[in-house]
């Protein structure tokens, strides 16, 4: 507590304050070398067409410098334990510092929690955010911006648990997933504009699409092993949306393709004023019009889609195949010579994974009505892979909590606008920091034994 | 009557020659050992025998059949058991998850049957089969190895060092549960040790390799009495 006690005898005080005014000089150096690209000059459009301008944002730059200075000081204080004066810092602080501290913080201590519980408690966890889910749209407190919060959390779910097969469980770096995404969406809007189909229809293809296309990729590549696998699967994400971009005639290039169907409730569209002679959704149940019927039935097909995504990984981990899949990330070797043939095994997952971010594929498109190959660049990837290894590579549980606090502390601090991703930085550094394997590294056995008969 | 042949097969890594030209034999409800130095190369043979890597010349045939080109979980299929050297249980997986993984070839409904097996010979694995591989000792984990191995129901059992890293004390029970295995189920058991007296005393005949190449075979006992397996394996030893 007291400030003379925690002095470390090889730093005494007045050497001490010198120390870190030094290094925090040194550390604002860095910070302005930094912050003079990043956000000291600013292209702004000039007039009507005539040109670019470059605007000088100097008062930004001293502010980022300062921020550093004075965060280096505080730093460091802390860490020769003056708490006393990190107290005070904190109160003058307007308080977001702390918002984010206890966002962050909150996970990777429920992580621990969770971790160290009974089966039965995470059990338990699961049920009450599968019922919190399933009455979300009905808590008086979520309007429309919510309601979308929850359609993208879930998205992020979904592709979270398709690739937890290929990452979590056979333990193949996938960093191109969301090209199975992309496969995905534009199967479904190319399907339902020129053939006419409906979204449930195009569903179950464009899985099998994107299941196609992971068959064809992973076929040359899962010999490959690690850091290969991670490069060639990068490339190929790049490559299908370049792919997207060039292919004019029929991806319609950069423009993307607009106008893609809305799902309709079995038939039933949504919309105001329907066209002659078909009844809409809120005609059928004589209901007002509201465009948050929509909405929430998105969130539930998105939810149906991630809980389908879900049941089935724990329903095969317990058949030979996901058991195979969990074996080959643990040892190859041993698998091959307890007669499982690794390049098929690691195909399926492959294409089991791609399947599911198709079917995310073609709820994004129909959610969006607009797709174009900048929704699926690279950082998407990126986020699902982050959500996976961040929720403990495996855990079905750890990636729905990752999701929530990535995307949902993203989105907490919006108005922050492009500062957001701080915070998304900041979750995951804390998650790292507090729980290196991720928030969930707890794997559950797939097997006991029947307790009737014996007991060991 | 053969069970397992293996005629003039040269095996590589790359442009080494692992295996220049071994003839071996081992006939159903055998122990048959092979012993060497360091490096002769008898992982290699038992890593062909599985096809992996694969013998550039030479025939292995199993049962009857030619298995020289199979792949090797097809070899596998056919009911080779291979418990690699180094032991490789699956860390993370508990006991009764690593004994599952062992009965991938067979049959689920046999499961239940030789889980019950495989406990009667290594009771230890009965009391720990909710831990995980990784935290047993290394004796419960070579003893999961072949425990796992034998999950498959295999009418060849290929065992590679199974006494690498134990306590003699270890040893003797390892080397007792294989004659067991062998005299109770008459399982063919092919063993790869560098621990030759034990095995040599436990196998009906032997092979010694010398750099790639058999130098010599004869009975267990053969071996046992003869000077120069002596002085190259068993001076200053047992
Ligand atoms: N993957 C490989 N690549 C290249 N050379 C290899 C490889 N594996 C084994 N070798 C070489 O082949 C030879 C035989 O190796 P092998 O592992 O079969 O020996 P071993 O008789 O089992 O020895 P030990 O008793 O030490 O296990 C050695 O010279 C080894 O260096
Ligand atoms: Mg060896």
């Amino acid at each position: 507590m007291a400030a003379e006690t925690a002095d470390t005898p090889q730093h005494p005080p007045q050497d001490g304050i010198a120390a870190i005014l030094k290094d925090a000089g040194i550390a604002a150096l860095i910070s302005l070398a930094l912050a003079l690209p990043l956000f000291g000059f600013r292209i702004v459009g000039f007039g009507s067409g005539r040109g670019l301008a470059l605007e000088e944002r100097w008062d930004w730059v001293v502010t980022a410098v300062l921020a550093v200075f004075a965060g280096r000081i505080a730093l460091n204080l802390w860490l020769r334990r003056f708490r006393a004066v990190l107290a005070i810092g904190g109160r003058v602080g307007d308080g977001v510092g702390d918002k984010i501290g206890q966002a962050v913080a909150a996970a990777p201590r429920l992580g621990r929690i969770l971790q160290a519980a009974k089966p039965a408690f995470r059990i338990a966890v699961a049920g009450a955010l599968l019922a919190v889910a399933l009455a979300w749209p009905a808590f008086p407190f979520v309007d429309r911006y919510l309601l979308d919060l929850g359609v993208i959390v879930l998205t992020y779910v979904m592709l979270g648990w398709g690739l937890n097969i290929v990452v979590g469980l056979a333990g193949l770096l996938d960093l191109g997933y969301v090209a199975f995404y992309a496969v995905g969406a534009y199967s479904y809007a190319l399907l339902a504009l020129h053939f006419d189909l409906g979204f449930w229809e195009c569903l179950p293809l464009a899985g099998a699409f994107a299941a196609f296309f992971g068959i064809v990729l992973g076929f040359p590549v899962l010999r490959l092993r690690g850091d290969y696998l991670a490069i060639v699967t990068l490339g190929f994400g790049e490559i299908i949306r370049i792919i997207l971009i060039n292919w004019y005639p029929v991806t319609n290039g950069p423009n993307g393709i607009s106008g893609i169907p809305r799902p309709s409730f079995f038939g039933l569209p949504f919309a105001a004023d329907p066209p002659e002679g078909t009844v809409a959704f809120h005609q059928f149940f004589g209901l007002e019009y509201a465009s948050t019927q929509r909405i929430a039935f998105l969130y539930y097909v998105i939810l149906a889609l991630a809980l389908v995504t879900n049941l089935f990984t724990l329903r095969i981990r317990r058949l030979p195949v996901g058991r195979a899949w969990e074996a080959l990330r643990e040892d190859e070797i041993a698998c091959r010579s307890l007669g499982i043939n690794p390049r098929n095994t690691k195909l399926t997952a492959f294409a089991i994974g791609a399947m599911f971010a198709g079917f995310g594929g073609s709820f994004f498109a129909t959610r969006q009505g607009f797709i174009s190959p900048e929704s699926f660049s690279f950082i998407e990837s990126a986020i699902i892979l982050a959500i996976v290894v961040l929720g403990g590579m495996g855990s079905q549980l750890g990636v729905v909590l990752a999701a929530v606090l990535l995307i949902g502390v993203t989105e907490f601090f919006r108005e922050l606008e492009q500062f957001r991703m701080l915070a998304f930085g900041a979750g995951m550094v804390a998650i790292m920091v507090w729980r290196p394997r991720g928030l969930l590294a707890h794997r559950d056995p797939t097997i006991r034994l029947h307790a009737r008969g014996e007991k060991a | 009557m053969t069970l397992l042949s293996i005629s003039g097969v040269h095996t590589f890594y790359g442009r080494i020659e692992a295996l220049r030209g071994v003839d071996l034999e081992i006939r159903p409800g055998e122990i048959v050992t092979l012993i060497g130095a360091n490096g002769a190369g008898k992982s290699t043979l038992l890593m062909t025998v599985c096809g992996h890597p694969r013998a550039a010349k030479g025939s292995i045939r199993f049962d009857g059949g030619d298995i020289t080109r199979l792949p090797t979980h097809a070899i596998i299929r056919r009911g080779i058991a291979h418990a690699p050297e180094g032991r490789r249980i699956f860390p993370r997986m508990t006991v009764l998850e690593n004994l599952q993984m062992g009965a991938t070839t067979g049959a689920p409904q046999q499961f239940d049957d030789d889980l019950a097996r495989v406990f009667v010979i290594f009771p230890i694995l009965q009391q720990r089969k909710d831990q995980r591989g990784g935290t047993l000792s290394g004796g419960e984990q070579q003893m999961l190895a072949i425990g796992r191995a034998l999950m498959a129901r295999p009418r060849l059992l290929l065992l590679d060092e199974p006494s690498l890293g134990l306590a003699p004390l270890v040893v003797k029970q390892i080397f007792s549960v294989i004659r067991e295995i062998n005299e109770r189920q008459s399982m063919t058991v092919f063993l790869v040790e560098q621990n030759a007296y034990h095995a040599l005393k436990l196998a009906h005949r032997g092979y010694v390799m010398v750099n790639g190449r058999i130098t010599l075979h004869g009975t267990g006992a053969e071996l046992l009495a003869n000077s120069d397996v002596r002085a190259a394996y068993l001076e200053g030893g047992q």
